[in-house]
């Protein structure tokens, strides 16, 4: 099957070594900081490329044609786009520390909650934070409701892996600060500690972990950022 | 309980088939039931209490969700035979990559021409449809399937929307031949294996279901004068036209 860099147009003249791993990222993205939380899980070193979202360069748009989005991982020069993509190419390819279970029952369960995670938790806090007044209650007690999901998962357990962090837990970790940021800017209350009590608990551990706090957007830099660039579009 | 698997299934979903088709490359017996999607069984929420959606696959009674999930489970569970995915790790990204593109773009675009009345909103559905497609036969390449020499993750995931191409068609008055002769030849290959051609329904009945949904919904009913299909069994060619009334 043609690669998906190099079918569509991909050349090394962007001078890559062999062995050598890149993140072309965004330093506020949600869906970057997670593929470098499981690098440094992995202890694999890695060179980080901030792009500028709003004026995309030629290699981004080289490596991943497709969808011309972050974050992207090169490895040895070929790239793979799609953050759930990228951390399970990164827990198959590095040994170590184990991003998935063995057991295919919960690594299908992982594969679904992560899967949830982007597609109905994100959607419904973005789509809160943009609702128009009237429409504002409804978003939020949808958003709400995909919160609630989660902290049925994580009830009762120190991290969503288990006794150690695994892939749903960095699939989720940039949440917390990303739902903060949306509930100062718009005005809402999404993450609620009382309603979701296991969640916000995990939350507020899980951010505190030196590995997870250094690369985590913190909220204040998300909030003058969207100050600066008020959102024209229905997606994050 | 042995080795129990119940797939909760609804026949014109190809999210369903994929499901259909990974079992029966794996030549595991399974229960199949049909769930009714305009009143769903208590056994569905209960399994599925998040998105109350099919397919389900049902383990020795727990529950797979999400049909590319399944069937990566499925791959995972009975590892020892017909592998779907690769085992080289790029290899396994860049199949994961191309099947979600076609959930992410040829879903959407087909969708959007089966359910729209016409005009500039079905132009730009089909166009989207093609261009993806377009995309996909280049992947393909050379190779007689997305796996290469062999079918696999991405054959499994993109020859279920097969079975919709004539009701895509027939809605949006285009040949998938035409634009995309080669996807063509690759269905036709993938449908001499039996795991695909007994898994897949009769596109005929996808048309059945798109007409009656599109009466139901008032889309392009009007002047509908006829509607008659014909199926020659032995090559599986299907003649389905309506009376393709006001856009």
């Amino acid at each position: 099957m043609a690669s998906i860099g190099r079918k569509l147009g991909f050349d090394s003249s962007f001078g890559f070594i062999m062995g050598e791993v890149k993140v072309i990222g965004a330093s506020l993205s949600l869906f970057c900081c997670r593929v470098e939380w499981a690098l440094k899980l992995k202890e694999v070193a890695y060179e980080y490329i901030e792009e500028d979202l709003r004026n995309k360069s030629p290699m981004l748009l080289q490596y991943n044609p497709v969808h011309k989005k972050i974050p992207v991982l090169v490895h040895n020069g070929i790239p793979i786009p799609e953050s759930l993509i990228i951390l399970e190419y990164i827990d198959q390819e590095w040994k170590g520390y184990a991003l998935l279970p063995e057991d295919p029952y919960e690594r299908a369960s992982m594969r679904f909650w992560a899967k949830f995670v982007d597609e109905k938790c994100v959607q419904s806090a973005w789509a809160a934070c943009c609702a128009e007044a009237c429409e504002r209650d409804e978003a939020v007690k949808s958003a709400q409701e995909s919160l609630g999901f989660l902290d049925k998962q994580i009830e009762g357990k120190k991290f969503f892996g288990g006794e150690i962090m695994g892939l749903l837990d960095l699939v989720v970790g940039s949440l917390p600060n990303w739902l903060r940021f949306l509930e100062e800017f718009a005005g809402i209350k999404l993450l609620d500690a009382e309603k979701f009590p296991s969640l916000h608990e995990w939350a507020e551990r899980f951010i505190q972990i030196p590995i997870i706090k250094e690369r985590n957007p913190p909220t204040d830099k998300l909030i003058n950022y969207i100050r600066a660039n008020p959102p024209t579009t229905n997606k994050p | 309980m042995a080795n129990e698997v119940v797939l909760l299934d609804a026949l014109a979903s190809m999210f369903g088939m994929r499901a259909r088709v990974a079992l029966a490359e794996k030549g595991i017996e399974y229960e199949y039931r049909e769930e009714d999607l305009m009143n769903k069984g208590e056994l569905l929420l209960k399994m599925n209490p998040v998105h109350k959606k099919i397919p389900v696959l049902i383990h020795n009674g727990k529950p797979v969700c999400e049909s590319l999930i399944i069937v990566q489970y499925i791959d995972e569970v009975w590892k020892d035979k017909a592998p779907l995915l690769p085992s080289d790790p790029y290899q396994r990204a860049q199949a994961r990559f191309w099947a979600d593109y076609v959930d992410k773009k040829v879903y959407d675009a087909g969708r959007r021409i089966w359910t729209t009345k016409g005009g500039e909103e079905l132009e730009a559905a089909k166009k989207d449809f093609i261009e993806s497609l377009k995309v996909l036969e280049g992947v393909l390449g050379n190779e007689p399937y997305f796996g290469g020499k062999t079918f696999g993750f991405v054959d499994i995931a993109f020859v279920t929307f097969s079975t919709w191409f004539l009701a895509y068609e027939t809605c949006g008055n285009f040949s998938i031949e035409v634009e995309c002769p080669k996807l063509i030849e690759w269905v036709k290959r993938c449908m001499e294996k039996e795991s695909v051609s007994k898994s897949l329904p009769d596109p005929h009945k996808i048309c059945d279901f798109v007409a009656t949904w599109r009466k139901k919904h008032g889309v392009g009913v009007g002047r509908l004068s006829a509607y008659m299909s014909t199926v020659t069994l032995d090559r599986f060619e299907c003649v389905c036209f309506w009376g393709l009334l006001s856009f």
